[in-house]
């Protein structure tokens, strides 16, 4: 069976189980949910890597491997933290 | 490292994920949701660094030193007022990243650099094979849309360009062109992958028709467009995923990208409208029809915050309904102090949120949370909806539209059918707004002539705090 056949249902499994998850949380978090997922879509930043680390000396290859790096690390630390500063004002009042 | 260790790695990144997400459905468990969803973070990136096809690491470093410190300095300085922005930024980096994975890929695999093509599993020397370009196509267009797309909402939601709708005649049909165009480059590309002019001339119209799908769009829509960019940015990252064969990528957009769709659907449900009207705005034009001076005239009681301060002092139950005017005002602290004194008096103390109040699904949430307000005094449209009878004070701070008793009673209205805060039936209404202009939807508001309503005029922070030391003296 081709590789291809297997990625393509783990993508629709995925999006059901996401369906799923993401009808549990509450109005009051969507915000938070929303940075949240950048963050998670940050991941990106491991296709980013294989890219930018590949070891040859093509400058466009390089640089946009380079870009890649650095805006989906944007989104990875930028995300994560901003969502974590959110969730504890949510967090004091318990 | 054994590549099986490396997916067993990617499929534990992954259930971190899942489980994060999980965390989110609480307050009280949501903190740990997004700990546990850095930590898989953590994993994939440290299993992907050990891979053996990363050779050279300087680039590696100098993006991930620039991203981490415009990262954390973007987390750490912004103000809640001013998330919406933030995470328009963050969807256009994230589509942004797709889209030069993508690229990248596509250039390895041109024969011109042929032996690194050999790096991957899908390049072939001779380009790339069909699903691959596929998968390519899909990611860089997505990709570079939801970049310019993001970069127009930015600005929109900074105010550097103005928030009404702006287009040009036949703007439609050059986003239809833009589209077809594309994905026929993608569908030629599929045939002949070496062709990298026609490449970069399909980035080119994704790049335009990003900007062309956003510029259309209202202040009022900006809750759907960054929920939509949010889902786009997810499902570019799983397009991304497909074209390295990576599975975490594949997982993590896939959920991204769900999560955006439903935030979407119920953005679109709680204006009654649907996201084909969102987009190509229907609504824009039929605004103007009702008068507002007719509606106001000699009707509109303008109000101290004496007179309120009297009124609050006798009630039993008052209820706060805050909008986009509360963070423009960042009046947030000012409302939590006025909600105390309440309290202290003994006063039934809740907040009314509408699910598109303010200018992202949850900001309201968010700011209140700021401010210390305990979500359980938070309270959704359904919930509160039956209680305004019994409610002896209302005041709207900074809301409009989503309080139009015209969405309930006035079927010629652009806005009848969508869902709105019944705040009219309780026994007094406060409105706290600059003048009588009008909201989003650019209607008039027959709540501020009703019998019931009095208009408290100025900005939303100062008349709050009036209010409140009115009530101490």
């Amino acid at each position: 069976m081709d590789i291809s056949i297997i990625h393509v249902t783990l993508f629709v499994l995925a999006i059901f189980l996401g369906i799923e998850l993401i009808t549990k949380v509450p109005p009051t978090l969507h915000t938070p949910l929303m940075s949240g997922s950048n963050a998670i879509s940050g991941v990106t930043l491991v296709g980013a890597i294989l890219a930018a680390g590949h070891g040859g000396n093509e400058t466009l290859i390089n640089v946009l491997g380079f870009m890649a790096v650095a805006l989906a690390t944007i989104n990875v630390v930028g995300g994560f933290m901003v969502t974590n500063r959110m969730l504890a004002m949510f967090k004091r009042k318990d | 490292m054994n590549p099986n260790i490396i997916e067993i790695a990617y499929i534990v990144a992954a259930a971190l994920f899942i489980l994060g997400i999980k965390g989110l459905s609480k307050p009280k468990t949501a903190v740990r949701g997004n700990q546990l969803a850095a930590s898989g973070m953590l994993v994939a990136i440290v299993v992907t660094l050990l891979n053996s096809s990363v050779v050279s690491y300087e680039w590696i470093v100098a993006g991930a030193i620039v991203g981490a410190i415009i990262g954390a300095t973007l987390a750490v300085k912004i103000q809640m007022t001013a998330m919406p922005q933030l995470i328009a930024a963050l969807n256009g980096f994230g589509g942004g990243a797709s889209l030069a994975v993508a690229a990248a890929e596509f250039i390895k695999s041109q024969p011109a650099s042929g032996t690194l093509a050999q790096l991957t599993d899908h390049a072939v020397g001779g380009g790339m094979g069909t699903f691959a370009m596929i998968a390519t196509g899909a990611a860089v267009f997505i990709g570079a849309v939801t970049l310019t797309g993001s970069f127009v909402a930015f600005a929109k939601l900074q105010e550097l360009i103005g928030g009404q709708p702006k287009g040009f005649p036949g703007m439609k049909a050059v986003t239809a062109i833009l589209l077809i165009g594309s994905i026929s480059i993608i569908g030629y590309l599929t045939v002949d992958p070496t062709q990298t002019q026609l490449f970069w001339v399909m980035v080119a119209a994704a790049f335009i028709m990003g900007i062309l799908l956003v510029m259309p769009i209202g202040g009022a829509d900006m809750p759907v467009v960054i929920a939509l960019l949010n889902s786009y940015s997810g499902i570019a990252a799983a397009a991304a995923g497909f074209v390295m064969g990576n599975s975490v990528l594949i997982i993590a957009g896939s959920l991204v990208g769900a999560s955006g769709i439903i935030l979407t659907q119920i953005m679109c449900k709680a204006m009654n409208r649907s996201l084909t009207n969102v987009l190509f705005g229907v609504m824009a034009e039929a605004g103007e029809a009702m008068d507002a001076d007719e509606v106001y005239a000699g009707k509109v009681k303008a109000s101290s915050p004496e007179e309120v301060a009297m009124l609050l002092e006798t009630a039993r139950r008052v209820v706060i309904v805050p909008g986009f005017g509360l963070a423009m005002a960042q009046a947030q602290h000012a409302v939590r102090d006025l909600g105390d004194s309440l309290e202290a008096r003994g006063i039934e103390v809740e907040y009314a949120i509408h699910p598109v109040a303010g200018r992202m699904p949850g900001h309201m949430n968010v700011l209140l949370a700021e401010a210390e307000v305990p979500y359980d005094k938070l309270k959704e449209m359904d919930d509160i909806n039956p209680t305004f009878e019994q409610t002896d004070v209302v005041i709207v701070i900074g809301a409009n539209d989503v309080t139009n008793p015209m969405a309930r009673e006035d079927k010629g209205s652009p806005i009848y059918g969508m869902p709105i805060l019944n705040v009219d039936k309780a026994k007094t209404v406060v409105v706290v707004k600059r003048s009588l202009s009008a909201g989003f939807a650019g209607l008039p508001n027959p709540l501020f002539a009703k019998d019931n309503t009095l208009m408290l005029f100025g900005d939303g922070k100062t008349a709050i705090l009036e209010l409140t030391k009115s009530l101490s003296d």
